[in-house]
């Protein structure tokens, strides 16, 4: 993996969309070309900001979705839409391929995961808390790393959970990696269990054993990180192992 | 009002610091309570963040964009610890 930059001085950035598609019908990948990128590691995230011709400036954070390799490639932020929100909808129905947005980053240093660390990884998404999951998903298997991961990721319903297919084929494909979702309104006909939120059977059915001494990432709202991490403490993982970010919006 | 967390920070506070202060320890005045900054319960929006102690709610820092400076308040925090390499 690419030494990312955690130390350096941090400037405002003109990225060009090259790319974009839709993950569900309201979260949508922006393909960013980014000269100059300093490489990242996953888990980081960007500031977006926003001009309007009055001057009006509005700012906020993405996580990345891809991993870096030294190949360069393309920086890629999954947006969800938030329906009464100042900056997503724009980045998710405005902004088309050619047009040009103004970033800063990466940056974060503390909701990342490093290739070197050998501890098992278990990580806990709710909603669109999934992004910088996949980046870490996305780095282990370009990395070719060995430590093994879980994907616990609640959605509400099977139409809402992004990278559906790429996550199953890597499950397939990336030894080491397993899957389980949890769906909160309405699940996959034939599922074997009700809808529901996340609760201590799944994560404890799911997830590493508190002895396995895994590093937890929890990311998603604010309601939703406070209900895991506080299950992961309760299972008797150790606090200082568990990783979270919140971000706003709706669970 | 959506709360966020200090990971969002990270990048005000790198225009200020050489380096990632999120993954800094802050020792919150109020309690005593230590964890990282990243974990700071975060109110905004721009053009000021209050960032509060998870454990006691107590404000520990504030950061203010005015047009041509920043404010930065640490009165919350007794100690910040910097981690100077990748760890």
């Amino acid at each position: 993996m690419a030494r990312a930059a955690v130390s350096g001085r941090l400037i405002w950035r003109v990225a060009t969309v090259a790319g974009a598609r839709w993950e569900t019908p309201s979260a949508r990948t922006l393909v960013l070309d980014l000269p100059d990128w300093p490489g990242h590691l996953p888990g980081q995230h960007v500031d977006v900001r926003l001009t309007a011709e009055d001057g009006y400036r509005a700012q906020r954070s993405y996580s990345i979705a891809s991993a870096w390799s030294d190949d360069g490639d393309p920086v890629e932020l999954t947006v969800q839409r938030l329906d009464d929100g100042e900056v997503s909808p724009y980045l998710t129905d405005g902004l088309a391929v050619g047009d040009q947005l103004e970033l800063r980053g990466p940056v974060g240093g503390w909701f990342v995961w490093r290739d070197t660390r050998p501890a098992p990884v278990l990580l806990v998404a709710g909603g669109s808390g999934v992004v910088p999951l996949m980046a870490m998903i996305r780095a282990r298997a370009a990395a070719h790393a060995r430590q093994p991961f879980r994907l616990i990721y609640s959605v509400r319903t099977p139409a809402d959970a992004c990278y559906g297919e790429e996550l199953r084929r890597r499950v397939r494909d990336d030894g080491g990696l397993d899957v389980q979702f949890v769906y909160t309104r309405k699940t996959p006909e034939g599922w074997p269990a009700p809808p529901k939120r996340i609760d201590v059977a799944t994560l404890n059915t799911y997830g590493w054993p508190p002895d396995f001494a895994p590093d937890c990432y929890v990311c998603g709202p604010t309601t939703f990180v406070e209900a895991a991490a506080d299950i992961l403490v309760a299972l008797g993982h150790d606090p200082g192992r568990i990783r979270t970010e919140r971000f706003g919006g709706t669970s | 009002m959506n709360q966020l967390d200090g990971n969002a920070m990270a990048g005000d506070l790198r225009e200020v610091f050489a380096v990632d202060v999120t993954a800094a320890r802050f020792l919150c005045a109020g309690c005593g309570h230590a964890g990282a900054v990243a974990t700071l319960r975060l109110w905004g929006p721009a053009p000021g963040q209050v960032a509060r102690c998870p454990h006691c709610e107590d404000v520990v820092l504030r950061v203010v964009h005015a047009p041509d400076r920043i404010f930065l308040d640490v009165r919350g925090a007794v100690r910040l610890e910097l981690p100077l390499a990748d760890s």
